[in-house]
């Protein structure tokens, strides 16, 4: 162990107790002996999908188990002392002294009856590493780093007067307050907007390397762990796929699960021309959710052709899930006009005909709670069938066999529920429900944002799949940019209510650009190194020559 | 599903069970007349007694027996009154929204805001106290709970993705109600009746031992109390065996109906 | 502090609201129901003149609204009308009363609201653990018995068998000294300390527990903090809203408990006063004792309300 090395973790094994709903309770293991080092002032990237057991690793550094997990083997050291053979007084003197934690969810982590500025310094203070008015001296100078408005002021507010990417960089700076060795980064940015996130990551990269503490980040997004990391490791399943340093893992992975995380997204999809007769042509429409006073959706007008798919992106806030309520009938609009397939659909859902609903289906973003619980995914798919063909028995069991067939789902899933399948899975049941319709458009809302990137992968190769050969048209509502590149066929870019940018792929893609998109593009991680500091450099040229 | 059920479970399955049989069958295994006085006052309990005789002298068990019979069959109807009424308005006021829900929950928060047995006694005064009102006050002023419930828990399932899409799909509100969110409903109102009987029992004897429920010479728990309360003075506890019922009965039921709540968690924990 | 100024003005206005269409629930539930109050007071074999004259009498014939305006006007006066048996007034039969009533239901709170607390907070200090358990166990058990059988055991075994205590609270003399008021409701504050303290540990134990699992309680475990510290600075203050909550909501039970313990130890307070009215079909007595149960009932509930929008902090300190 050289005199450098600060982490030292050797056969890591962490497990928990789980108590399934018709089996005794009984212990499983979620980390299966894992080895990394850290040395001072570099940063480890932990990587990947959900289960892989990477923010327990990260928590097991402070000797630390969530809800009833527990470490059962191995060492961990950190500055030469084995913390998980420590005394519980040694261990509290680690935790918020030498390493510190950020959590994904600031917003949850920060106590919501306390000052930001108590909370802050409280770990530095009680550890007796400053006086509490120099603690707060330094918090006011990492406020101040981080970018935060008001530096001096914000540490009186309280944490829900703040915002969620404010409040996720306060988060970094009570972990840096107490000049920790090492920092331990959950997630930090995924529940942030992508142009909140760039903003955040920046701040985060920043104060990693002004004040030289090592770090350990976690995320699913291999992107965004490109742009911080030294050295990567890729988790599946609680153990290790690969281990190297950041440049290798990205430019050449020798794992193929590695390979497939690298080259996610990167769905090639030829844009189609637009068809002089649109499917769906929404004119004028502005509407507001009743009881209040604002208009969410601000005269948008946007057409989709048949076969084809429309993308519409924005942020949280930019109204592009009431566009899908407006659409569906669920808020009828207070002005403007619906056409499809050549007809004026009604403003609301009860005055629709019947194959109105039938040729406009929906996929939800959640497909765990769009499917009910209690029906088999046979009843789940056959319901359409029966509701708008009147089939019955066999020839109804028949078509849920192809439907299954479509979505690369066996026979034997017919009389499963919805908890037994996987997330991806479940999604492509709800895809099946909405195909039994026949439909002539489907809206997709946020369709793969709730899923692991390689299963989202799975779900959009599948829907173009089916395009082609249903030449059924999408209106496909996201806020991941990647996505969009790999589905849209045209894009309408919505900001605040209204769309600012609308047109081919190929005409919203390439400059010259407004503002916004210029923003939201340019603030997407990309799978290289560097991307970060070129994004950071490009944005300070162009404040300077403004 | 019966091979997994828990010993608590288990036990208390058995006991609802049998004081339910014990109810049913009272005519024919109470071993004398219900009214019949056949000893002097406050026998100790004997091979002809089994738990001695009452405060007039009738034989105990035969009270007991009988007294189960009148409790259990009253709490079980207005349990029945409670949740029809409770559950059939909750449902409603979910799904339709707008005026019915707020004129509806406002009128429950207005009886809530009474204590029902106070509510009770204010009514009692001024009704004869038969066994028909006693079921109708007990049913309808607790039927205020099961309104909440079965609003609370069928508004959480009506905002759901699975409901809507229902309903884009044009389904009419029959199917919403029955097929969609009456399935999903169910367990935690079957747990919640078990507590609604429970609280009947306790409610209809607190009235019986208040003299304002079922009046003698018909036996009940709570009235048995009330004729053998002096006996207490004497250090006589035939007052006490009511106790031991009620609390048998009431426990074994609330062991059920946490079992039956748990496997709702459980199963909401599967779909995460 | 506009926005807490503002919500606790609709709160309080709200309960008086509240309370006054309960008064009028209370007065039309009298009158309403299908039962002639001068046919129970007379019986079924009253000469109809003997009820027209007892009708007139009461003011029975007016019509209801006026009634029910002189009768609110009489209350807000603090005048609570006359008792139809005895002819006395009421309001000056239920002053001692209510102090009685007062008193008990005091010493009960006094003592099984720092032992419930107490008791919750050492179930989640033990979760899990042997500890917690038996107070779950008796929890269950204890809500599985009505009030008065609770106290007929206690008075059997306590009051009569081993003579460590006064069976029944007769001898209670409001002018009594202290401790001999003390030892005469020994018996019943046991009893309602039992029956509520179940429930409130419990209801302490599950608020507790929902505030310990949050994620800023991770934090603070994160930051090398102490146990004691944890819940002192953390914890605690996020504490206070529920579990004032839970208190309220059992002193709002207790107030009913007390009706039939009352009746048990024959203890001169305001339940039983309700309670030997209801028999003899008193209605102007029953209507004010209804009155009073329901305003202490929405009282302690409106106080619930307020310390929680006291101590919201989101409420506190607006954006």
């Amino acid at each position: 162990m050289s005199s450098d090395t600060l982490v030292k973790v050797r056969g890591l094994k962490i497990g928990a107790t789980v108590y399934p709903p018709d089996a005794a309770p009984h212990d499983i293991d979620i980390v299966h002996g894992v080895d990394f080092e850290l040395e001072r002032g570099k940063v480890l990237g932990l990587i990947g999908e959900s289960g892989a057991g990477k923010s327990t690793i990260g928590l097991a550094t402070m000797a630390y188990g969530r809800g009833g997990v527990k470490i059962t083997g191995g060492e961990v050291w950190i500055n030469g002392r084995d913390i998980l053979k420590s005394r519980l007084r040694d261990v509290r003197r680690l935790r918020g002294g030498e390493v510190t934690y950020v959590s994904q969810s600031a917003a949850a982590s920060f106590n919501p009856a306390k000052k930001i500025m108590d909370q802050v310094v409280e770990a530095s203070v009680e550890h007796g590493k400053f006086s509490r008015r120099k603690a707060e001296k330094r918090a006011v100078e990492l406020f101040r780093k981080l970018g935060l408005p008001e530096p001096d002021k914000i540490g009186n507010r309280y944490p829900h007067q703040v915002s969620g990417g404010q409040l996720q960089r306060c988060m970094t700076a009570l972990a840096l307050c107490p000049e920790p060795e090492l920092v331990v980064f959950d997630e930090p940015t995924t529940a942030l907007d992508v142009t909140t996130q760039i903003d955040v990551l920046m701040a985060i990269k920043e104060a990693i390397r002004d004040t030289g503490v090592a770090a350990i980040y976690i995320t699913h997004d291999l992107a965004v762990v490109a742009q911080v990391s030294d050295d990567i490791m890729v988790l599946k399943m609680g153990e290790k796929v690969e281990y190297g340093t950041a440049e290798q893992i990205i430019n050449a992975p020798r794992e193929e699960y590695t390979k497939a995380l690298v080259s996610v997204r990167s769905i090639e999809h030829e844009e189609k021309v637009p068809s002089p007769e649109p499917v769906l042509r929404c004119q004028n429409i502005t509407a507001r959710y009743t009881g209040t006073n604002f208009d969410v959706l601000h005269n948008v007008s946007v057409d989709l052709s048949p076969g084809q798919t429309l993308a519409v992106v924005g942020e949280s806030g930019s109204g592009k899930s009431t566009l899908a309520r407006v659409i569906t009938g669920l808020l009828p609009p207070s002005t403007g006009r619906i056409e499809f397939a050549g007809r004026t659909l009604a403003p609301d859902l009860p005055s629709r005909s019947r194959e109105d609903l039938r040729e406009l289906q929906m996929i939800y973003q959640m497909a765990d709670v769009a499917m009910n619980p209690r029906q088999t995914v046979g009843t789940i798919i056959g319901r359409p069938l029966e509701f708008y063909f009147g089939m019955r028995g066999e020839k109804k069991r028949k078509r849920i066999q192809e439907l299954l067939d479509q979505i690369e789902m066996g026979a034997g899933f017919i009389d499963r529920y919805p908890a037994e399948l996987s997330g991806g899975q479940k999604q492509r049941v709800c895809i099946a429900r909405a195909l039994a319709a026949d439909p002539k458009l489907i809206i997709c809302d946020e369709v793969t944002s709730a899923l692991d990137p390689l299963v989202a992968d799975g779900i959009l190769k599948l829907l173009l799949n089916l395009q082609k050969v249903e030449n059924v048209a999408y209106l496909f509502i996201t806020h991941d940019l990647a996505t969009v590149r790999a589905i849209a066929d045209s894009i309408a870019v919505m900001y605040q209510g209204k769309v600012v940018r609308y047109g081919t792929k190929s005409e919203v893609m390439s400059p010259p650009f407004d503002d916004y998109t210029d923003l939201l593009l340019s603030s997407v991680p990309e799978m290289k190194l560097g991307w970060l500091e070129e994004v950071i450099a490009n944005r300070k040229m162009e404040s300077a020559g403004n | 599903m019966i091979k997994t059920i828990p010993m608590a479970a288990a036990v208390g399955l058995f006991f609802t069970i049998l004081y339910f049989l014990m109810a049913i069958l009272a005519p024919w295994i109470a071993p004398y007349g219900v009214a019949e006085v056949v000893g002097d006052v406050w026998e100790p309990s004997s091979a002809d007694y089994w738990l001695g005789t009452d405060n007039i002298g009738r034989d105990l068990l035969t009270r007991m027996i009988y007294g189960g019979r009148t409790t259990i069959f009253i709490a079980t109807v207005a349990t029945f009154i409670s949740f029809t009424t409770g559950s059939i308005l909750g449902f409603l006021a979910a799904v339709m929204g707008g005026w019915v829900d707020q004129v509806l929950s406002r009128f429950v928060d207005l009886i809530m805001s009474i204590p029902p047995l106070i509510f009770a006694l204010v009514v009692l005064s001024v009704m004869p106290v038969t066994v028909p009102v006693l079921v109708l006050v007990m049913g309808f002023l607790d039927s205020t709970r099961v309104f909440r419930l079965s609003r609370a828990v069928a508004a959480d399932i009506n905002v759901m993705d699975f409901v809507e899409a229902a309903k884009l799909r044009g389904e009419g509100r029959g199917w919403v109600i029955f097929r969609e969110i009456l399935p999903n409903a169910l367990s935690p109102l079957v747990a919640e009746m078990g507590l609604r009987f429970i609280f009947m029992v306790l409610f209809i004897s607190t009235l019986s031992f208040l003299g304002l429920g079922i009046q003698p010479p018909a036996a009940d728990w709570g009235g048995i109390v009330k004729e053998n309360a002096d006996g207490i003075n004497y250090g006589i506890g035939a007052a006490l065996y009511p106790a031991i019922a009620i609390a048998t009965l009431a426990i074994s039921v609330n062991l059920v109906a946490d079992w039956i709540l748990n496997r709702t968690t459980s199963l909401k924990g599967g779909r995460g | 502090m506009s926005p807490v100024i503002r919500l606790l003005a609709q709160r309080i206005s709200l309960g008086l609201l509240l309370l006054f269409f309960v008064s009028v629930l209370i007065f039309a539930g009298t009158i309403i129901l299908p039962g002639d109050v001068a046919q129970s007071i007379l019986g079924q074999s009253a000469t109809p003149e003997a009820l027209a004259n007892l009708r007139r009498e009461m003011g029975l014939n007016d019509p209801p609204v006026q009634r029910y305006f002189a009768w609110l006007g009489g209350v807000l006066q603090g005048d609570l009308g006359t008792s139809l048996t005895s002819g006395r007034d009421i309001a000056s039969s239920m002053g001692s009363r209510l102090q009685n009533t007062l008193f008990l239901a005091f010493w009960a709170a006094l003592i099984s609201v720092p032992l419930a607390i107490f008791l919750g907070l050492l179930a989640v200090r033990y979760r899990d653990r042997w500890p917690d358990k038996l107070i779950s166990g008796v929890t269950l058990a204890s809500i599985s018995v009505p009030e008065f059988l609770i106290a007929y055991v206690v008075m059997f075994f306590l009051g009569v068998k081993f003579r460590l205590l006064n069976p029944t609270a007769i001898g209670f003399r409001p002018d009594a000294d202290i401790f001999a008021k003390l030892e005469m409701i020994a018996l019943p504050v046991l009893v309602l300390t039992l029956v509520i303290l179940a429930h409130m540990m419990r209801m302490t134990r599950a608020a507790i527990l929902n505030v310990m699992q949050s994620a800023y309680i991770e934090t603070a475990e994160l930051k090398g903090l102490t146990m004691f510290k944890i819940i002192w600075r953390h914890a605690f203050p996020n504490s206070i809203a529920p579990v004032v909550n839970v208190v309220m909501l059992n002193l709002a039970y207790l107030v009913v408990g007390v009706v039939v313990i009352e009746v048990v130890f024959v203890y001169p307070g305001m339940g039983q006063y309700l309670v030997d009215h209801v028999s003899k079909r008193d209605v102007p007595v029953v209507q004010a004792c209804g009155l009073v149960f329901a305003a202490v009932y929405i009282g302690l509930n409106l106080v619930a309300d307020i310390v929680s929008i006291l101590t919201n902090p989101r409420l506190r300190h607006p954006k």
